[in-house]
């Protein structure tokens, strides 16, 4: 085991975990402000791929198929708040978990009607050869660009969360609800801002990944699940814990994956190591969440007070 | 009670007019009917009488197919044996994920019990021995001293197991447990003041309810000689939550009547071609979930008690 495999493997978790935060962060300030599980999130991830797909080809270039892709995820993610999942609020839990389980049923055939299963989005030609970041560590190119994206938009966030009115009001939505909405604050419309925001997020997440993974239905369902998985253990609400979240899931994960097998490889037979060793790894998140919630039931950094 | 008399007379004479129309693809459908059933009506008890969204139900379903199938494939092909192993190891594993989970509360609640079942679900797949993501595949059906093999036999078994089910759950909800069950639902604060055990309470209520489902696991292994990983998957949790609420959430026959109805439609949507949609859209076949969708989410928004909910609605009416 070298140390150029351990760096390699980090940078994929850092990619990883920043994507999955891109998701994390929309779906935790849905959550935290108006205590609604989304599980029709995963499908904006998968439209944003999809609809990616459509704009690359018919613009012949990435950058502009991508960020045509955000607002028109962003859109439709802002229609779907306004026509069904607004109705869902006040409504409990359980009603709501099984509404945009619906939604995820619904949205994938409509998906399979528009482009079918699946849909191309192939790697931009000039980020798809290595570079040499030290002597002797290939990387590549495009997972490089993902990174700085991610952290980009990290800190953009940051930014409008912590320094902006608008990201004031969303914090003290995330805090307390009825405070802010007795202090005056359009509870309602904010709302669907930060359910297009987060659409866009998603929109940004599933084209960037595109060209790694598959662009096909049912992508944003096994993601969802890791991205609920990050936002439980970072503390609902909490946009910090959302990162904090991503980022040792996205490690966690992918870490485990390239080495639980080797590691295994040392006490046990090869061929039960190679055949343990993934499972053991995909256990290994939702592991670290249970025990997380066993010591801090409110998740790392709980929103509430 | 002529209602009910008449009822069961269908149920009982079903499967030999089937075999007189020569219709055996029926019997062996309503067998898968009245297995899911028993699934969503086990998860019935968890959701809507004890009132925890456990979002990972089907991770008990998944233990007891798994067991049955693994015994039978060892060569333990006694459904005496099998399908009492399923029902011990999965509330047994109910136990443990119901210990853990248990202490926590509401959306918290829902994604623990959902990670235990992601577990499982990955767990499942690695087991490479029993085919892996690959499924198990079994030779034969389990025996009960007479050959499960035949349709109208199975049928039957089926049938005794799903109205056992229905009748313990009828007497334990009317017993002092269900009495107490209810109570914590209704208000958990004020259960714990008069001094009820709460948490014993409600984990046997979890663990009654896992073992249920590993029984319909068992006799869903048994039903279609196949298992893979897929019954674990978390999709299946959320369609046995939605029998439940299609058919009618904390309702007797809720489970049942989910399971037919969501059933009924997936295979009536996907095998019976309707003229006019058809020339519509050539294959909307293929997108049998489009429709089974729209009835989920229509359910949700404008008949929350369900199916059940409806008809004693109907039935309280004004005339």
């Amino acid at each position: 085991m070298s140390w150029i495999l351990i760096a390699e493997q980090s940078l994929n978790g850092l990619q990883f975990g920043l994507m999955l935060f891109l998701l994390a962060a929309g779906l935790t300030l849905v959550f935290g402000i108006m205590d609604m599980i989304n599980l029709a999130h995963g499908s904006l991830y998968m439209l944003g791929a999809f609809l990616a797909s459509t704009f690359v080809q018919l613009t012949g270039s990435f950058t502009a198929g991508v960020l045509l892709a955000i607002p028109a995820t962003a859109l439709l993610g802002m229609a779907l708040e306004v026509s069904v999942l607004r109705t869902l609020y006040a409504r409990d839990h359980m009603a709501q978990v099984l509404a945009t389980f619906a939604l995820i049923l619904i949205i994938n055939e409509l998906t399979r009607l528009v482009w079918g299963s699946d849909a191309a989005l192939p790697m931009p030609g000039a980020l798809s050869g290595p570079v040499e970041l030290m002597p002797g560590l290939p990387y590549s190119a495009y997972r490089l660009v993902i990174i700085a994206v991610g952290l980009a938009v990290a800190v953009l966030l940051y930014f409008l969360v912590t320094k902006t009115r608008v990201g004031m009001l969303v914090r003290a939505g995330a805090s307390n609800r009825e405070m802010a909405l007795a202090m005056g604050v359009n509870i309602r419309l904010l709302f669907t801002l930060v359910f297009g925001a987060g659409a866009a997020l998603c929109a940004v997440a599933g084209a960037m990944l595109a060209p790694l993974l598959a662009v096909q239905v049912g992508m944003g369902e096994n993601i969802l699940i890791l991205a609920f998985v990050v936002i439980v253990i970072g503390g609902i609400g909490s946009i910090r814990g959302a990162l904090v979240g991503a980022l040792l899931v996205g490690i966690v994960d992918t870490i485990g994956r390239a080495f639980l097998p080797i590691l295994f490889g040392v006490f046990f037979q090869p061929r039960a190591a190679s055949a343990a060793g993934p499972a053991i790894a995909s256990v290994s998140i939702y592991l670290l969440m249970a025990v997380v919630l066993y010591f801090k039931p409110q998740g790392l950094f709980p929103a509430r007070g | 009670m002529k209602k009910n008399i008449f009822l069961s007379l269908i149920f009982v004479l079903f499967p030999l007019a089937m075999l007189w129309a020569d219709q055996l693809f029926y019997v062996s459908f309503a067998s898968r009917v009245m297995i899911y059933a028993i699934a969503a009506t086990s998860l019935n008890l968890v959701l809507g009488y004890g009132g925890m969204i456990s979002f990972g139900h089907a991770a008990f379903v998944g233990t007891g197919a798994y067991v049955g199938s693994i015994l039978i494939a060892e060569g333990v092909t006694s459904a005496f044996i099998g399908w009492p192993a399923a029902i011990a190891v999965s509330a047994l594993a109910a136990w443990i994920i119901g210990a853990i989970s248990l202490r926590t509360r509401g959306v918290y609640f829902i994604m623990i019990t959902l990670a235990f079942a992601q577990m499982m679900f990955y767990l499942v797949n690695s087991m490479k021995a029993y085919g892996g993501d690959e499924g198990l595949s079994l030779r034969q059906r389990p025996s009960l001293g007479f050959e499960l093999g035949n349709e109208v036999a199975f049928y039957y078994v089926v049938l005794f197991l799903l109205l056992l089910s229905i009748f313990l759950l009828y007497r334990l909800m009317r017993s002092r447990f269900g009495r107490v069950v209810i109570a914590i639902r209704e208000n958990e604060a004020r259960a714990e003041a008069i001094g009820f055990p709460v948490f014993r309470y409600k984990l046997a209520c979890f663990v009654i309810a896992g073992a249920a489902a590993g029984l319909a696991g068992a006799l869903l292994a048994s039903h279609g000689k196949y298992v893979n990983p897929n019954v674990l998957h978390w999709a299946q949790s959320g369609t046995l939550m939605i029998m439940v609420i299609l058919g009618g959430i904390g309702n007797l026959w809720g489970g049942v009547l989910g399971a037919a109805v969501l059933l009924g439609l997936e295979h009536v949507i996907s095998d019976y071609p309707i003229g006019w949609l058809a020339q519509l859209a050539p294959n909307y076949q293929q997108h049998a979930n489009l429709g089974v969708g729209m009835v989920m989410l229509a359910i949700v928004l404008f008949a929350p008690q369900g199916i059940a909910g409806l008809l004693e609605r109907r039935k309280h009416a004004p005339a």
